[in-house]
């Protein structure tokens, strides 16, 4: 019974249930965003040292954490699916993969608009903005990939295994650039120094609060979209209301 | 395990080997290939940012690695596809012997194709770049540890886009970003040396990243193998 | 110095919103846009494959 509930019955129910959570995680985001960016800009005052470029950090920040965050769930679905061969914990590592690329983007993009006023450069070949640029390789390969098989089953379980050694693979490339970089005597400025002020830890953690929800909102969107495309052949997508217009 | 399992499965692995060697032997044209385009792009890069030797001596190490990184690419593509196309794959599936182990001999055969004459090469090529012969000599002991590494992750992404479309392309995707801490302690055994350090540390993670390759890759790749053939 | 880099320093807080804050947004806004478009196109596709059916119920 139990096989035939993760087989069958899982897809089903979580396609109506993601349908009610959505709104619960987008408005929300939309509310804390628009907080996050008032305390960011109205209430935080203006850095000692960086001057109003620090601003940057509020989206800049939080999309580098989620960026490696999703990467982690995504690779631990995709265990999931592999392992206990259930088909939702795939579709939600494949749902997960394009928001995690685009927060990976985010990061490398607001990054280089940082270091320009910082370090005079628009790139620097700084450890982090190094391992967030593989990271973004990562995701592509994994996008790559699920895109390339034809068969849903063998995308699913090639790239969960190429995620599986990708996030095994994670730790060992953020070492070795950090290794590389200090070796080679890159960027001297560091941001450790100042001291943040409590507005502006407000306005980060609001904002990173925004994009957890946001990004949850957004997959479960993408998820019950796969999961349409996926089923259309079975009984219940054809007795769902949206099917029957 | 007995002693008597233990030697049959050496000796499928010296099987497999050498089966694999005399394929690569009746084709040696796709061996030739892939080595004459290493030289290639090694010797475009003086044409590419001029003629300087102090700048070359500084870069020839990096050239090397990331020449030796793209043409273990190219050669990848062919590690499992003959033998799937023509059924031996199928074969090796269901036979009683452990997948890894046969996987594991593939890989150390590719390795002796493909990245044994880079590394016989390099010497030569380091020469052009005027590289001093402690330099040399790490950068030699650096691709020995390393190309095999690049053999077996490739042999991964070989194995999950086996019979794609457009698999050659997707497979360097897939395989280059995790071959970076390769690229890393490979170029940067030969700085070190030529800073005047010790290159001890880094080959030593060099070969710990060997170790870690030969414990997990076979397996990995023969996971990789059942879900492509399933 | 360019001119961008006099231009930053002058207007920082417009730098910081065209640069990094309108970027991000319109990411998001792409995402939502696409997500969205996905889904219109998998129900179309759900429902000819169930007129489908029903045609070649009726014709049976």
């Amino acid at each position: 019974m139990a096989i035939n509930w993760f087989k069958y019955s899982a897809p089903t129910t979580f396609y109506g249930l993601a349908g009610k959570l959505i709104p619960w995680f987008a408005i929300p985001a939309a509310v804390l965003f628009a907080v996050g960016l008032y305390i960011g800009f109205a209430v935080a005052p203006v850095d000692a040292q960086q001057g109003e470029f620090y601003r940057i950090i509020f989206i800049h920040v939080p999309s580098s954490i989620l960026s490696m965050f999703l990467y982690l769930i995504m690779a631990g679905y995709a265990a999931l699916g592999l392992i206990f061969n259930t088909r939702l914990s795939a579709m939600m590592a494949t749902a997960i993969a394009p928001t995690g690329a685009l927060f990976a983007f985010i990061s490398l993009w607001t990054g280089a608009l940082w270091g320009k006023p910082m370090w005079g450069a628009w790139w620097v070949w700084d450890a982090r903005l190094t391992s967030e640029l593989i990271l973004l390789f990562l995701y592509l390969g994994f996008i790559a990939l699920h895109a390339s098989i034809d068969d849903p089953r063998r995308a699913d379980r090639a790239s969960a295994l190429l995620a599986i050694v990708g996030s095994v693979n994670v730790p060992i490339i953020y070492f070795s650039v950090k290794w590389w970089n200090t070796l080679h005597q890159g960027s001297t400025i560091k941001f450790t120094g100042t001291s943040m002020h409590v507005a502006m830890q407000q306005a980060m953690f609001i904002m990173l609060a925004a994009c957890w929800l946001y990004a949850i909102a957004v997959v479960l969107a993408r998820v019950r979209s796969i999961i349409l495309e996926r089923e259309r052949n079975t009984v219940w997508i054809n007795e769902l209301p949206e099917a029957k217009q | 395990m007995t002693d008597m399992k233990r030697s049959s499965m050496l000796g499928l692995l010296v099987l497999v080997i050498r089966r694999d060697l005399v394929l690569a032997m009746r084709r040696r044209a796709d061996v030739l290939t892939t080595l004459i385009f290493f030289v290639m792009v090694v010797s475009l890069f003086p044409l590419g940012v001029g003629p300087e030797m102090s700048m070359l001596r500084k870069m020839a190490a990096g050239v090397l690695w990331v020449a030796a990184l793209l043409s273990s690419m190219l050669s990848l593509g062919r590690l499992f596809s003959a033998d799937y196309l023509d059924g031996t794959l199928e074969q090796m599936m269901l036979a009683p012997q452990s997948l890894s182990m046969l996987v594991l001999g593939k890989m150390v055969a590719h390795w002796m194709v493909s990245g044994l004459p880079l590394v016989l090469m390099a010497p030569v090529l380091g020469l052009q770049f005027d590289m001093p012969a402690q330099a040399l000599g790490v950068l030699i002991l650096g691709l020995l540890l390393g190309t095999p590494v690049l053999s077996m992750v490739g042999a991964i992404g070989a194995a999950l886009t086996l019979g794609l479309r457009g698999g050659g392309v997707l497979l360097s995707l897939l395989v280059l970003p995790l071959c970076i801490p390769v690229l890393i302690f490979g170029t940067g055994a030969v700085e070190a040396v030529s800073t005047g350090l010790s290159a001890a540390s880094h080959l030593s993670l060099l070969g710990a990243l060997l170790v870690l390759a030969l414990v997990f890759t076979p397996w990995v790749t023969a996971q990789a193998l059942r879900i492509s053939m399933e | 110095m360019s001119d961008l880099d006099i231009w930053m320093r002058e207007n920082p807080l417009a730098y910081i919103w065209l640069g990094s804050y309108a970027v991000a947004l319109l990411i998001f806004a792409v995402e939502i846009a696409m997500v969205r478009h996905k889904r219109t196109i998998t129900l179309q596709q759900v429902r000819l494959m169930r007129e489908a059916e029903d045609e070649a119920g009726e014709d049976k």
